[in-house]
């Protein structure tokens, strides 16, 4: 009999060490898995988790695949440390870039910057719409918000696939559903770097995690509704006899992760399509429950986690042009990550012993 | 002077030498880029097919490299930049929605050449290619016409876009041109590849009594629900005779070995160009049954004389002597599209969003 008892002090070493430990065990377990189907082990890794950062353009493009997960983890953040299950950071980030399109589409008169802004306030509250039906449902019939938000993410992959084939399909595009392409002060333009000129898809949209990352752990660690979060999270009766507001504080946590998202879906259509298509997101909101896992829940720990799974992604896409290596022996290296990163948390926060049974 | 002479030879021989080798034994490096993983049906398989018939022409000539399941947004954008910077000379991209990343990048290649399959936009150094699906819909609709017993055809589309419609046409020609007396119903299925959906239409069309059934989706499901229930219908994109051995009538199979060998071997010939097809959605590239960029894989579960009558379309086809959309044409409201005499232009294919008669319902709008 296998038994799990909680550890009473956990070490903060160990909560720092056992992300690492899990990347170190996949990369082994990921050796092996290279050389059973007889792939070079170290050109493989090397192709998987260094060669994206061998050149600049390829390192800003590491940036640009992890700015939606990053955006959207940090949002996350806010959810899971309270202990509230937002599985639905996809359907939000196809909702906010919907809203901020629609709208730059509706109004491509609006004048340059103010376009702009309008579209971050308009994904925000868009992506924030989406969140909050999980959110009134949970806090006033307690329906259960792992259900609703994942599965209000099939509702927004519809929705939106209903607008770019009827309301807002471009009269130009041969029937295929895409909108027109957003007007030029809607776009979020690529960065030129003086000298070097542009860097791979690197745009202007990736400074603002520069600007969220810090301002978020300010707010968690700094201030009295991150602190209510953090007790809510750890313990809601606790948080019950403080006074803290239940309802509140699960309302305004969903509400603030879904526009998160909504925001990372403004800026990754704004910045790398420049149009409405049936299929704004690739799984980045399911990718960035990983991120915020892997990094802890810290927000300079979710750039990290981002960072290294779209690491991993390109270095796929590299491992497959040079190697030859499938996507799929390369696709098991993010469940082989999330699955040591569990089981190293469960390590760490329980104390396992085997017990005979009489 | 005559030793200084043969010195001056020999030096330039040497100093000339490697070009040549390189000039003449240069492999060709080769890039793909896939939707989805190849599998064993389907889209991208067909283009996998592709490759290896090219790999099989070429050998040790070229290099290839193959990057898929890419979605059609910034991910294709860095895959393609990335093939064109590790010096692929010639980059194949197998699907309609990396039409904007794949001209985005050739901006920046201008030595590289693209080939974009299914698209419509050209530049310099990119080219289209596509293959004409509906001739194979045609013999499918004359099959499908002598086989069924209910008269009625179930067909299920992927989106009501005039690529799709057109198949749906012509099918409906040829059903026409056998039985006067059949009609098709179409269900959308609203996407290109999900076994799910694609097996639940077929239910649809079984249930409301069809006997025979089209697709154009992608998946095998529609034929192995034909086959669990004792309908007829024919495979897409691939030979899909495995899933389905007592319901497949026949396959139409996109072969694009033929094209991607044709446009490789200009390029080491220093010939490659963007042809100079007429300007419409179909691509400078318009191939199909007679230039074996569309071919049918063997007739079974039909009776000979079936499969004879079969034939002599395709044949019909394959030499031009048949016409698809000949005249008269009329809508299945009965407005006219063109008087006899006349036949459709490739122009008017792309520009379809009607049904012909033999088709019931609308278009959807």
């Amino acid at each position: 009999m296998i038994e799990f008892t909680p550890r009473k002090i956990q070490s903060s070493f160990w909560a720092i060490l056992s992300p690492i430990i899990s990347i170190a065990i996949t990369i082994l377990i990921g050796s092996l898995i290279f050389k059973i189907l007889s792939y070079p082990v170290i050109e493989s890794l090397y192709q998987v988790f260094v060669s994206p950062f061998s050149r600049p353009d390829r390192i800003a493009d590491i940036f640009v695949k992890a700015c939606p997960l990053i955006i959207i983890g940090l949002g996350l953040i806010f959810c899971f440390k309270a202990n509230i299950w937002n599985i639905g950071a996809e359907g939000q980030f196809i909702l906010g870039a919907l809203c901020a399109g629609s709208f730059a589409l509706l109004f491509p008169e609006t004048k340059t910057y103010m376009l702009l802004f309008s579209m971050f306030i308009i994904g925000f509250a868009g992506g924030a719409i989406w969140a909050s039906i999980p959110a009134i449902l949970k806090v006033r019939l307690n329906v259960n918000e792992i259900l609703v938000s994942l599965m209000l993410v099939y509702v927004a992959m519809l929705f939106i696939d209903f607008i770019v084939r009827g309301p807002l399909r471009d009269p130009m595009s041969f029937g295929f559903p895409l909108s027109k392409v957003y007007p030029d002060g809607a776009i979020i333009s690529k960065v030129d770097f003086p000298f070097i000129g542009y860097l791979g898809q690197f745009h202007y949209g990736i400074f603002i995690i520069l600007i969220l990352c810090p301002l978020i752990w300010f707010f968690i660690n700094k201030t009295l509704p991150g602190f209510q979060i953090k007790i809510f999270g750890s313990s809601t009766r606790a948080s019950e006899f403080a006074g803290f507001n239940k309802n509140k504080i699960t309302f305004y946590v969903l509400l603030v992760s879904g526009g998160l998202s909504g925001v990372a879906g403004v800026i990754e259509v704004s910045a790398n399509m420049g149009r409405l298509q049936p299929e704004v997101s690739f799984g980045y909101g399911f990718t960035a429950i990983i991120v915020a896992f892997l990094g802890r829940l810290n927000p300079y720990g979710v750039v990290i986690a981002g960072i290294i799974i779209a690491t991993a992604k390109l270095g796929a896409d590299n491992a497959q042009m040079v190697l030859g290596i499938p996507k799929v022996v390369t696709g098991i290296f993010e469940g082989m990550l999330l699955f040591f990163l569990l089981a190293s948390e469960t390590i760490q926060k329980y104390k396992i012993s085997i017990r005979k049974d009489n | 002077m005559y030793k200084n002479f043969l010195k001056i030879i020999t030096f330039l021989c040497i100093l000339v030498s490697p070009f040549l080798y390189t000039s003449a034994y240069a492999k060709t490096k080769v890039g793909f880029v896939y939707l989805t993983t190849p599998g064993d049906h389907g889209w991208t398989y067909a283009h996998e097919l592709g490759k290896q018939m090219v790999k099989k022409e070429f050998g040790n000539d070229v290099e290839i490299s193959i990057v898929e399941n890419v979605p059609e947004g910034p991910d294709a954008t860095r895959v393609i930049r990335e093939l064109a910077k590790q010096g692929n000379q010639i980059i194949f991209t197998t699907s309609f929605g990396y039409m904007e990343p794949t001209l985005k990048v050739a901006k920046e290649f201008p030595n590289v050449k693209f080939e974009h399959m299914t698209g419509y936009k050209r530049t310099k150094n990119v080219a289209t290619g596509n293959i004409r699906f509906y001739e194979g819909r045609y013999v499918q609709g004359v099959v499908a016409g002598l086989m069924t017993k209910t008269n009625k055809i179930g067909y299920i589309g992927a989106y009501p876009i005039s690529e799709v419609i057109m198949g749906i046409n012509a099918f409906a020609q040829g059903l026409r041109s056998v039985n006067k007396k059949a009609t098709i119903s179409v269900i959308w299925a609203n996407t290109w590849y999900d076994p799910v959906k694609e097996a639940d239409a077929a239910k649809v069309h079984i249930a409301e009594g069809a006997d025979i059934l089209a697709q154009h989706t992608d998946s095998p499901a529609m034929l192995q629900i034909a086959e669990k229930n004792g309908a007829l219908g024919f495979g897409q994109s691939t030979d899909m005779g495995a899933f389905a051995p007592k319901a497949q009538l026949f396959a139409s199979v996109n072969n694009w070995g033929p094209y991607y060998i044709k446009k490789i071997k200009q390029l080491k010939d220093g010939k490659w160009n963007t042809g100079d097809g007429p300007d419409h959605w179909a691509g400078n590239t318009w191939g199909g049954l007679s230039t074996n960029m569309l071919t049918l894989s063997n007739f079974s579960n039909m009776p000979t004389d079936v499969a004879k009558k079969a034939q002599a379309a395709h044949d019909g086809i394959k030499s031009g002597k048949l016409k698809i959309f000949a005249g008269p044409l009329k809508t299945n409201d009965g407005k006219e599209i063109i008087g006899a005499g006349k036949t459709l232009d490739d122009g008017a294919l792309w520009g379809m969003n009607y049904y012909l008669e033999g088709v019931t319902g609308k278009v959807p709008k």
